[in-house]
């Protein structure tokens, strides 16, 4: 059942430029050439009757419903197959038609149960809705072969598939196909014996089904669907608004009944999501009520004391008297603040202008630190501008994919359905990653090469593809000499071509054989359409910042920038990452990317805030942990970032929170940095406040709010209400007034409003006099910064090797059913899928140390210890483990090490050395190394 | 600050620049980097390690170091 606001045109849109004229029931009506008379006919407000067809999918033509006539041709042809043409007159109410399209619906409801009331579509069912506009009650073949008894498969825990309700349209399976990409549904079965099968015949939860539900959102009937929709009621109201999970930021309509969400569903009209979502954002909102939601805010003196409930006035009270406080004893810079990926763009700029104008210190940083803050660097100084290239459907037009260090099929699942729908049209993918992700091979996809190097090896093997292509005469030189540099392009060549950076040269060191590193570049070269995609494989290394240089060296030198289907395109972790950044959470820059140390930037802020604002960068995270380490950095306000958990070497991490005097966590939940916390300040989630989020294509939506803030204060009033409490009073009515503001103060906002977001439906920056509607694609005719920059990426080895006390590499990412530090998805029914994080390791690795899958293991490095279970598998290599960090008793984190990009301290997660051994007793192993961090940290508090 | 994670940290950023063939450009680099990026206690204390002689510091980075006014 798709979104009850939606109106279905039947079929797809017609891509055509070429507009045709036809008459339908005696009106003329123009559209695109291709489109379907039963869309044109939609589009002219005539509701042909259907059942197979939805504007999701390609016409089926089963149903045999929508059948029309049309003049000088011969029988009935059914609209959803036909195609418009010019001067074609066509008629889709007739006697002779509505007989036949009763009686086909009567042969549906043979085979369908009429007890509509009871049903969890009634009001919303396609079948209903075609039966009623007929007229039909009942029918004339009645007691034939029916599915009714067979048991509901009920193993998935957001819907249910009833074989008793299903029509066998097929829109499921297409929908599985077509949409998601996963094909795991089809029909099995003849005549009255057909029915839906997920793999070969398994309930869904076993099945290869991954959740998306697109087949329950493309059902017509209640065969497929929503288990809360059946709890709760039909709901009253959809709101549209954008999911608060990956960077895919797909739009939703939240569909709710008073102030309960009833189901989430993919807004078709989403520019990002082109009506499609994941097991995610889909289902799993559940979180957002969940009991273990903190409703008040809470204070102690010492983070050894238990916690106080307390009014907001008390909260924010304490909170600001301590800052000033420690301010006055240790200096202005002995405080700072952390904005959130995960709030809007309203929130963290906020954060941040509290911080600076406020606090007047540039101590903010935000959790985009850990993940992408390479990316910014290193596509600010090579093509000017700190983002992604393209919209998503750019990758439509790609001829040459590169995946690189990132795994869409579980991290952007949206995003992967995309580029399997292109893979699937004929798209060459080449894989570089250190796992073979699904992506390598899955259902009618195949990467043309998978280049699956060492871990700590990007520069090397990037350097060797763009040795290839200058040395094998690839590059295009015209492109880059007109739109690059000259110098610094012929410098780059001379570089890059020196034997050191051949495949040959660094095969013994990457580990990828050099014919398939010459093969994949001459594919990428040849195009004619280069895309690169990546994610935090490539950044979070020790040469992240060098990595997404290579990369954007390599794109300008084949000219795979500046039109649709080419690009580099990093693909942000979590929903709000871009914005974060675009938002001035950087402690070097204000929001638009601009330093602090550019006067003309620094005045405008001035002016508008009324403070003298410092010039100088702040500290970043890692940097304020080793401050306050050193006693110079003392109180830290957190909104949504569980560095505890999140960020690497975590007894460090827990060290310096415990150091501080004042820490402030601002979150949904009890997370683990509120464990080291002195004031909680209870948060709001993305269903309960208006904002806006930016997602990975630079595309601004709006989030709306469905439901009042639980605590009773949306995160940016939280922050108003501590700024004023901190003698700067912050005057909005509504996050609408702080866009406007942002809008005031950043040239690549310039034009963004509310007003033109509800408009548009959404934007992507920049959006200003020169591209009032925003920009879909970056740098066309010529690159942000003007010319773009080469620049040399020698190959620097990390630090972090394997030795004979740690042999093996880990490397760590995330699974599909689980999200991040799992605070969100822990608390859903996601963990039917996975509830651990586990270690992948190659069964000759296992087989060496006497590891059997599903053993407790122990993985220790020169950071610390953890035990999980293990998980014999050949998509590692050998010497190679991997695992995620969604669960806080695995504490993946105290691992990995202090390594960071030598630009911007993005954290080494990707490569830390280990040992794993087999290990007894793992629940007293846990609880012991938790209660030995407890005391250290307990330790270490000062006391107040 | 911990002096000796300072260290490290120059000296991957030294490690960058290096590539670039002119040695006093790649040195005014490091403490450009330095500047902009560094809060000012980190490069307070960089700067008086390498007033100590840079122990652990490579040559670029403290050439780098040194060109911090």
């Amino acid at each position: 059942m798709y979104a009850i606001d939606h109106r279905d045109l039947g079929t797809p849109a017609a891509a055509s430029d070429e507009a045709v004229t036809l008459e339908i029931d005696g009106a003329a009506v123009t559209v695109p050439a291709g489109t379907s008379l039963m869309r044109a006919a939609a589009l002219a407000g005539t509701a042909i009757p259907k059942l197979c067809a939805t504007d999701s999918l390609k016409a089926f033509g089963s149903c045999r419903l929508c059948l029309v006539e049309i003049e000088g041709r011969k029988g009935f042809p059914a609209s959803c197959t036909t195609t418009v043409a010019a001067g074609m007159k066509v008629r889709t109410q007739s006697p002779r038609l509505e007989q036949l399209r009763r009686g086909v619906v009567e042969l549906y409801v043979s085979d369908h149960p009429l007890d509509c009331d009871d049903c969890p579509a009634n009001g919303h069912c396609e079948l209903q809705d075609a039966a009623a506009a007929l007229g039909v009650t009942g029918s004339r073949y009645g007691a034939g072969a029916t599915q009714r008894g067979v048991t509901p498969d009920v193993s998935n825990p957001y819907f249910t598939f009833n074989p008793d309700l299903c029509i066998v349209c097929s829109r499921c399976v297409r929908a599985c196909d077509e949409i998601q990409g996963t094909l795991a549904l089809t029909i099995e079965g003849r005549g009255f014996g057909s029915r839906v099968s997920a793999s070969e015949h398994q309930p869904f939860l076993a099945s290869e089904c991954v959740s998306c539900g697109a087949c329950v959102e493309a059902c017509p009937t209640a065969a497929l669907t929503e288990k809360s929709l059946a709890a709760l009621g039909a709901p009253a109201r959809a709101v549209a608004t954008t999911c608060g999970y990956c960077g895919v930021g797909c739009s939703l309509k939240a569909e709710f009944k008073d102030s309960t969400v009833v189901r989430m569903v993919p807004n078709r009209a989403g520019a990002a999501n082109q009506g499609h979502a994941c097991v995610k954002g889909r289902f799993a909102f559940g979180y957002a009520t969940h009991p273990d939601r903190v409703r008040r805010p809470m204070i102690r003196e010492r983070i050894t004391d238990p916690w106080r409930e307390v009014g907001w006035d008390e909260a924010i009270g304490f909170t600001a008297r301590e800052f000033r406080r420690i301010q006055q004893q240790y200096g202005r810079n002995a405080v700072g603040g952390i904005t959130s990926s995960r709030c809007t763009n309203e929130e963290t700029f906020l954060v941040q202008k509290l911080v600076r104008a406020a606090l007047l210190t540039n101590n903010v940083d935000t959790c985009a630190r850990v993940c992408h803050s390479p990316t910014g660097y290193g596509l600010k100084h090579t093509l000017g501008e700190s983002a992604g290239t393209q919209a998503f459907t750019s990758v439509m037009k790609a001829d040459v994919v590169i995946v690189i260090g990132a795994n869409p099929t579980d991290g952007h699942p949206v995003f992967a359905s995309q580029l399997k729908r292109r893979l699937r049209q004929g798209a060459k993918l080449i894989v570089i990653d250190p796992r073979a992700i699904d992506l390598v091979k899955s259902p009618h996809i195949e990467a043309a090469a998978h280049l699956q190097l060492r871990p700590g090896t990007n520069v090397a093997v990037i350097n060797a593809l763009a040795h290839v292509v200058v040395t094998e005469g690839l590059a295009k030189d015209d492109y880059a000499l007109a739109r690059c540099e000259p110098q610094s392009y012929r410098e780059w060549k001379q570089f890059i071509a020196d034997a050191r950076h051949s495949p040959e040269a660094t095969e013994p060191v990457t580990g990828v054989p050099a014919a398939r590193v010459r093969e994949a570049a001459r594919l990428y070269a040849a195009g004619p359409n280069g895309a690169i995609y990546y994610g935090l494989g490539v950044t979070e290394h020790s040469q992240g910042t060098t990595m997404v240089m290579g990369i954007a060296n390599l794109a300008m030198a084949t000219g795979n920038l500046g039109r649709e289907g080419v690009g580099v395109n990093p693909l942000r972790g979590q929903n709000n990452v871009q914005g974060s950044c675009d938002m001035g959470s950087f402690p070097h820059e204000f929001s638009g990317y601009r330093h602090v140390s550019d006067g003309a930037a620094r005045g405008l802020f001035e002016s508008a805030w009324n403070v003298t604002l410092a010039d100088e960068p702040g500290l970043r995270i890692p940097n304020m942990f080793e401050a306050a380490l050193d006693g110079s950095f003392r109180a830290l306000y957190i909104q949504g970032e569980d560095f505890v958990q999140s960020d690497p070497n975590t007894q460090h991490v827990t060290d310096a929170l415990s150091a501080m005097e004042c820490v402030v966590v601002q979150d949904l939940f009890l997370v683990e940095t509120a464990r080291f916390a002195h004031v909680f300040l209870p948060g709001s989630s993305f269903l309960e406040k208006d904002g806006t989020f930016t997602n990975a294509e630079r595309r601004i939506s709006r989030v709306r709010k469905v439901m009042e803030p639980l605590a009773g204060l949306a995160d940016w009033e939280v922050t108003m209400r501590l700024a004023q409490a901190l003698g700067y009073p912050m005057h909005y009515a509504h996050p609408s007034e702080i866009m406007d503001e942002i809008a005031r103060l950043t040239p690549t906002f310039r034009g963004v409003s509310y007003e033109k977001l509800d408009r548009l439906g959404s934007i992507q920056w920049p959006c200003n006099d020169a591209a009032p509607e925003g920009t879909p694609t970056m740098h066309v005719g010529s690159f942000v910064r003007g010319k773009g920059k080469f620049y040399r990426t020698e190959y620097v080895a990390t630090s972090e090797r394997s030795t004979s006390r740690y042999p093996l590499l880990l490397t760590t990412g995330r699974v599909l059913f689980q999200y991040n530090v799992g605070s969100q998805t822990r608390r859903t029914k996601n963990l039917a899928w996975q509830s651990e994080d586990r270690l992948e390791i190659h069964p000759d690795d296992a087989e060496s140390r006497g590891i059997k899958d599903g053993d407790w293991v122990g993985v220790a490095s020169r950071a610390g210890e953890i035990v999980v279970r293990a998980a014999l598998t050949r998509r590692v290599a050998r010497g190679v483990v991997y695992t995620t960090f969604h669960f806080p008793e695995s504490g993946v984190n105290l691992v990995t090490t202090e390594n960071s990009d030598w630009a911007t301290n993005c954290p080494e997660y990707k490569v830390t050395a280990v040992e794993v051994v087999k290990v007894a007793q793992p629940e007293a192993w846990r609880a012991r190394a938790r209660a030995e961090r407890d005391a250290r940290a307990h330790r270490a508090a000062p006391v107040a | 600050m911990n002096t000796q994670r300072l260290v490290a940290m120059a000296n991957d950023i030294a490690a960058f620049f290096a590539a670039e063939p002119d040695p006093a450009a790649a040195a005014e680099q490091v403490a450009t980097h330095l500047k902009k990026f560094w809060e000012p206690r980190m490069r307070e204390e960089i700067r008086r390690h390498a007033r100590e002689g840079g122990a652990g510091l490579s040559a670029l980075a403290l050439q780098g170091v040194r060109r911090l006014a």
